[in-house]
């Protein structure tokens, strides 16, 4: 393992409930993935692929096995140190999740308030920067509930890469997202892999996305079943 | 105040945004914070004037030492003191001066009303005993059967009070005895009778034939210029034979009567608890608020956490929060209850106010406690597990 990669996943494995009802989600996943790689992730429903999103972004715990995030083990991770990688990471879920109370412009600055609310301008018009990428410009100051879900999307795509994360993990984010947008997502994703190196990974089933894809793995209950790199 | 919450937090105030953003609850839950700020201001303001009704006679009069029975927990109780004690005080070298205080209840028949007067007797000659409000009336005093009436009495008209002048006496009959009222004072409704009224000790001992002169309630004494009065007290404990009596500074007396007014007195005690619980239905209020708007946002917060905000993040805007509800909710609840107040004081006579002190406490204690509620609410955010949210 280098410095090339982002991910480097090493005999993981991963169990849910205890024990009678106690049933294996993950069975030994050996996985790295390049710096600035777009990799898609596909698999029947239940097959884990959630599940490993989750656990190598750092927002559930490694029961067994290795983890390097970032150059980082994250079973031995103290909390500081996991909100830490938290901050380098950009979430879009397949909710949009965002803050009811704060406009799309507010929600999008959460985003980047994470690392410290500093130069209140420059924030303002990175985050402004951002939703017009998107075909937000005329609904910065509208509310989440004023807003159709492709456009909340969109607002949520904005949050979670507007502070430059260094891997983006993204799960389903298309199936709220017109066909259009979802295909500006996920070429501006691409161009941000070139361009920065952010890396992504990306659960979806979309075929156009499919062709843009540096490598798709396929899990089936719990196991890597294929991986094919272009 | 979305801008100026920024500027104090250093980051979106989305506590305000939060609690902004569904307005009927914010103004319930103001309003919530307003009734509990109400609650305390009114039983603080009571328990305060009772403080001051308490205090008010003991500025009637004017001593550093009184000398009173056992039993007498407040001036208007107790047994009466022998006034051969006040002898044998004065034999002590720094007592210059004693004498006898009575005290007992007057009925006033006025048309159909009756007013209960407390009634103080005290010796017109040793114009020294009295406070610097009565002592002009020394003379007056002297007349026979006269008195002189609190003007703020509870069911005495203004005009009529104040018709009472030495040039147009008011007269009226008390247990057979024709008593004549020659001028008003300042006195003020107290909890035990509806006002007060000052007369000889000549008078009083006419106005109640039962009473004898050497037995009065309690005994004032005067000490030399520059000598201790706690110091004088405990060397006459050790002269006087009565080891009974109960002999204090005059400060010490009236002190101890207003702790037992507010903490042995049944009306004291309720008082007490009526702040407590409005404290406690100010927490509740709070709290619930606080707690329920955790538990709505908590796929937001959890959100937030994934994005890499930490436990210090959530505290703050829960205290945001908190503090917001307690400021804005304080200024509607100062405002009601200054008009409570001022309506309760009309209505009862009692020296009811909204100081500057009751506001500064309960603004503090209202912020303290929606802090307090804040950061228990804050509990529940340990439910906010990202993992939950894809
Ligand atoms: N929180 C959970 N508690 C119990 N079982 C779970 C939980 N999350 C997922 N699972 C189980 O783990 C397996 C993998 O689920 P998931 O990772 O969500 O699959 P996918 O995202 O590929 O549809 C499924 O059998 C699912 O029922
Ligand atoms: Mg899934």
């Amino acid at each position: 393992m280098g410095d090339d990669h982002a991910l480097d996943i090493a005999d993981l494995n991963h169990w849910f409930g205890a024990g009678e009802a106690q049933k294996q989600a993950l069975f030994d996943i050996d996985l790295e993935i390049d710096r600035g790689s777009l990799t898609v992730l596909v698999g029947p429903s239940g097959s884990g692929k959630t599940t490993l999103l989750t656990l190598v972004g750092c927002l559930r715990e490694v029961q067994e096995g290795s983890v390097m995030l970032l150059g980082h083990q994250l079973h031995v991770a103290k909390p500081a140190q996991q909100i830490a990688l938290r901050r380098r990471l950009g979430f879009i879920f397949q909710a949009h999740n965002l803050h009811g109370s704060l406009t799309a412009l507010q929600n999008v600055l959460m985003g980047l308030q994470v690392h410290g609310a500093t130069d209140q301008d420059t924030q303002m018009s990175a985050a402004r920067h951002m939703l017009t990428l998107l075909g937000l410009g005329d609904r910065i100051d509208y509310f989440p509930a004023n807003l159709s879900g492709g456009q909340k999307q969109r607002v949520a795509v904005a949050r979670a890469l507007v502070g430059n994360p260094d891997i983006v993990f993204a799960d389903e984010p298309t199936a709220a997202l017109d066909r259009e947008s979802g295909m500006t997502v996920v070429k501006m994703l691409k161009q941000l892999g070139q361009v920065r190196g952010t890396t992504t990974v990306m659960v979806t089933h979309d075929n156009r996305i499919l062709e843009m894809a540096d490598r798709i793995i396929t899990l089936e209950d719990g196991r890597i079943v294929n991986d094919t790199s272009k | 105040m979305s801008r100026f919450l920024q500027a104090l937090f250093g980051r979106l105030p989305i506590g305000w945004f939060q609690l902004t953003h569904s307005r009927t609850r914010f103004a319930a839950a103001l309003s919530g914070v307003a009734f509990a700020n109400v609650l305390v201001f009114v039983q603080l303001g009571i328990m305060l004037s009772m403080a001051t009704a308490t205090l008010k006679p003991y500025s009637f009069f004017q001593a550093d030492i009184m000398i009173s029975a056992t039993d007498a927990n407040a001036l208007t109780e107790g047994g009466n003191v022998a006034r051969q004690w006040m002898f044998q005080a004065m034999a002590d070298p720094e007592v210059v001066a004693g004498t006898g205080l009575f005290i007992g209840n007057i009925a006033w028949q006025r048309g159909g009303k009756t007013l209960g007067l407390t009634t103080y007797g005290v010796d017109p000659a040793q114009p020294a005993f009295l406070g610097a409000a009565m002592a002009p009336y020394a003379r007056t005093l002297q007349l026979p059967n006269a008195g002189i009436v609190d003007r703020f009495s509870r069911g005495l008209p203004q005009e009529i009070a104040a018709a009472i002048r030495p040039q147009s006496p008011s007269s009226f009959e008390a247990s057979g005895t024709q008593l004549t009222l020659y001028d008003t004072f300042a006195g003020g409704g107290g909890f035990g009778g509806d006002g007060y009224m000052l007369v000889s000790d000549q008078t009083f001992l006419a106005l109640f034939p039962a009473r004898r002169s050497g037995a009065p309630d309690h005994i004032l004494l005067r000490i030399a210029a520059g000598a201790d009065p706690v110091v004088v007290s405990a060397r006459l404990r050790d002269l006087v034979s009565d080891k009974s009596l109960r002999i204090r500074s005059y400060g010490d007396a009236a002190q101890e009567e207003l702790t037992y007014q507010q903490t042995k007195r049944p009306t004291g005690i309720i008082f007490g608890f009526g702040v407590i619980i409005g404290i406690l239905v100010g927490l509740v209020i709070v709290y619930q608020v606080l707690s329920t708007d955790v538990a709505e946002h908590l796929s937001e917060y959890a959100t937030f956490k994934a994005m890499g905000y930490g436990q210090g993040f959530f505290l703050s805007i829960v205290l945001e929060e908190a503090l917001i509800l307690g400021v804005l909710g304080f200024i509607p609840g100062f405002a009601v209850a200054n008009l409570l107040l001022i309506g309760m004081a009309k209505a009862t006579t009692l020296p009811i106010e909204m100081t500057f002190g009751m506001a500064v406490y309960v603004f503090v204690g209202t912020v303290v406690a929606c802090s307090l509620s804040g950061a228990i609410a804050t509990r529940r955010l340990v439910a906010a597990d990202p993992a939950d949210l894809f």
